[in-house]
């Protein structure tokens, strides 16, 4: 990386949303007279990945988090919204192209190799169909090469998955994804299938890696611990939207929206210093039937009239974006 | 200490196959005291929840108890006839699992499900049932009991579920309970709230835990001691504060290193800005039941291996407080 740095964002997304059609069918609503239903899972997100950062995308299940990494990778449609890749809108006809400079790693390492193919043909099948080889020798060789880089030899590349353990298989899932040398990856908790050892194994390969190859990572995850490991900067999704985005060291020694702190604190204290938690009340609300105001004001302890009926933006505070009114008004110290 | 509420010794839990007898758990002892919490660590396939099921007679055939003796409150009960068994389960041992809604039967309301539950084990009206069930449900913190007593499990959410499934468990007032990863499948603020009430009803009830888990936060909040399992062995056993902060077993301590912790900035500003930090990483993984290194299982993976590990299995040694088995700490037979 000889060339000065780049300060353009790699990644914009602005105002994204995705709505779920989660109707009955169409002849039961006819019948019935019921209307349309609609599931916002992503609601108006805004942000940008800077080159060669790690941003971490965290939250609880059903907040959205995933669906951001499929609209980004293109598996999904945004609803509404700009998604810009390098400064191109990847809406626009001919943008796909832009795609083979991003690649993704899931979460299940079971589920996200094909049982019939060899390691060799899983790894090659982004060299060949990109076309970045020019003869089958030199398939074979990077092949090689890619499994050595994340940890495995040369040889497997004529096994099957199913003789891999998990932490294997995450392996081959990493070498497939960096097969198609992208300079961005989206991982959509690429550790929570596994083992605390294995885990461990994996982000040090994931750390090691962005390391060498200068790469760019999204990382989706619920686990605020493994992020805190991984992370630059941090953005806490509540209920499709955004709640707070720091940088990590802000964030877990700052936290400042009500909900940051609740998920910080609810991490299970490993250095059992005795202090008291407070559990916290609630559940997050049915995504069909998002609350009015501000998502969280249920839960929160510091929600007033305004947080129930205006919902707040994500504004600056310091170094961070937080949408909390409570925050901006001053009424909770940050 | 008082009379041991359950007692382990020397258990094995064999699966013959067509390859030969595999031994998925290997000789481990312990005993649990009333109102004790105990939990049991390991990673995939250590044999924790085989432990676990072979305690309230569940083994899965071809699985069996292949050695060894359990004993609740001083009576043998690996012994005894399926019949037997049945009436202790629920009356002196309840479980919880981890998958709150494959353990509730979906054709029943809640309510019907405990009224049941507590007539099969004790002798009551109807009306007492259900003034129990509801007095339960509350002692579970599930709001508006009386309104949800006819709700079907899936009108509730995961972690309401899991709640309803402590409830069941706690039907009949048993003396000991099994609970199979708990919290697992919850949310991280959900995960808090159930563990404060296990705890909190293990104090109340005097009853006693064996928590099984793979989520060493969850284990350094709720329990008393702790057992760490590889391979199908006891690695370590001690007060829990003991095995988290001063872990003896070569293992323990790459597993304890292993977790990734919130970080601490203090240390983290200090050091080179430009490396990340990795974590501790344990080379390999665990050894398929198939082939079990002789010795100490864990010698191949092990940073400190020397003479005897490869040759003898090492018994549990006094290390500290706590029981751990690893040549470091005790003398080889010669």
């Amino acid at each position: 990386m000889a060339n000065p740095p780049d300060n353009r964002p790699l990644l914009r997304l602005s105002e994204v949303s995705k709505d779920f059609d989660v109707s009955r069918p169409w002849l039961n609503r006819v019948l019935e007279g019921t209307p349309q239903q609609l599931l916002r899972a992503v609601d108006g997100m805004s942000f940008e990945l800077r080159r060669g950062e790690t941003l971490a995308l965290v939250g609880e299940s059903g907040c959205g988090k995933s669906t951001v990494a499929r609209l980004i990778v293109g598996l999904y449609a945004p609803t509404k919204g700009r998604i810009e890749f390098d400064g191109i809108d990847l809406g626009l006809p001919g943008a796909a192209a832009l795609r083979r400079r991003m690649q993704m790693i899931f979460q299940d390492p079971y589920a996200s190799l094909n049982p019939r193919w060899r390691v060799m043909d899983i790894v090659a099948e982004p060299i060949r169909v990109l076309g970045l080889a020019k003869s089958p020798a030199e398939i074979v060789d990077r092949v090689g090469k890619l499994l050595v880089q994340v940890g495995l030899a040369r040889e497997d590349r004529e096994k099957y998955p199913h003789e891999f353990s998990g932490g294997q298989r995450q392996r081959i899932s990493i070498a497939r994804a960096l097969s198609g040398s992208p300079e961005f990856l989206v991982c959509d908790e690429p550790t929570s299938a596994l083992d605390v050892s294995v885990q461990a194994q994996i982000l040090n390969l994931m750390t090691t890696l962005q390391e060498t190859l200068g790469l760019t990572y999204l990382f989706i995850s619920h686990n605020l611990a493994v992020v805190s490991h991984v992370a630059d900067r941090v953005g806490v999704m509540y209920l499709g939207r955004l709640a707070e985005l720091s940088d990590a060291d802000e964030l877990f020694a700052r936290p400042k929206h009500p909900y940051t702190r609740m998920l910080l604190d609810a991490i299970p204290d490993l250095a059992m210093s005795g202090k008291a938690r407070t559990p916290v009340a609630g559940e997050v609300p049915n995504p069909l039937d998002p609350p009015a105001g501000c998502a969280f004001h249920p839960r929160c302890p510091h929600a007033n009239e305004r947080c129930r009926v205006e919902r707040p933006a994500p504004l600056p505070h310091g170094t961070s974006l937080v949408a909390c009114h409570a925050v901006h008004e001053g009424r909770i110290r940050a | 200490m008082s009379e041991p509420l359950l007692e382990v010794k020397d258990l094995r839990v064999e699966f013959p196959t067509r390859r030969g007898t595999l031994t998925a758990v290997d000789g481990i002892s312990f005993t649990i005291a009333p109102g004790e919490v105990l939990g049991v660590v390991g990673e995939s396939g250590a044999g924790k929840s085989l432990t676990g099921m072979a305690i309230i007679g569940l083994l899965e055939p071809p699985g069996r108890i292949a050695g060894g003796e359990i004993r609740l409150e001083g009576r043998r009960i690996d012994t005894l006839p399926y019949d037997e068994m049945r009436r202790i389960r629920g009356r002196r041992i309840g479980a919880i699992f981890q998958d709150p809604l494959t353990s509730l039967n979906p054709l029943y309301t809640i309510g019907e499900q405990l009224v049941e539950t507590i007539q099969t084990h004790l002798d009551t009206s109807p009306q007492q049932a259900r003034s129990r069930a509801l007095a339960l449900l509350g002692e579970v913190g599930i709001p508006a009991a009386e309104s949800r007593f006819d709700h079907y499990p899936h009108q509730f959410s995961g972690g309401m579920r899991q709640r309803v499934v402590i409830a069941l468990a706690l039907c009949a007032e048993p003396r000991l309970i099994v609970a199979d990863e708990p919290t697992t499948a919850l949310d991280v603020s959900i995960q808090a709230q159930i563990i404060t009430l296990l705890k909190r009803l293990a104090r109340d009830h005097g009853t006693a835990v064996l928590l099984i888990t793979h989520d060493m936060g969850v284990i350094a909040e709720t329990a008393d001691r702790v057992a760490v399992m590889y391979a199908g062995r006891i690695a370590e056993i001690g007060p829990v504060r003991e095995v988290i902060h001063a872990p003896r077993h070569p293992y323990s301590v790459g597993l304890m290193g292993s977790i990734p912790k919130i970080r601490e900035y203090a240390t983290a500003a200090s050091g080179d800005a430009s490396k990340r930090p990795r974590l501790v990483q344990i080379e390999g993984s665990m050894p398929r039941l198939t082939a079990i290194p002789s010795g100490c299982a864990f010698h191949p993976r092990c940073p400190k291996r020397f003479e005897p590990c490869d040759r003898e299995r090492p018994e549990l040694f006094v290390a500290g407080a706590n029981r751990t088995a690893c040549w470091l700490y005790g003398e080889p037979t010669r």
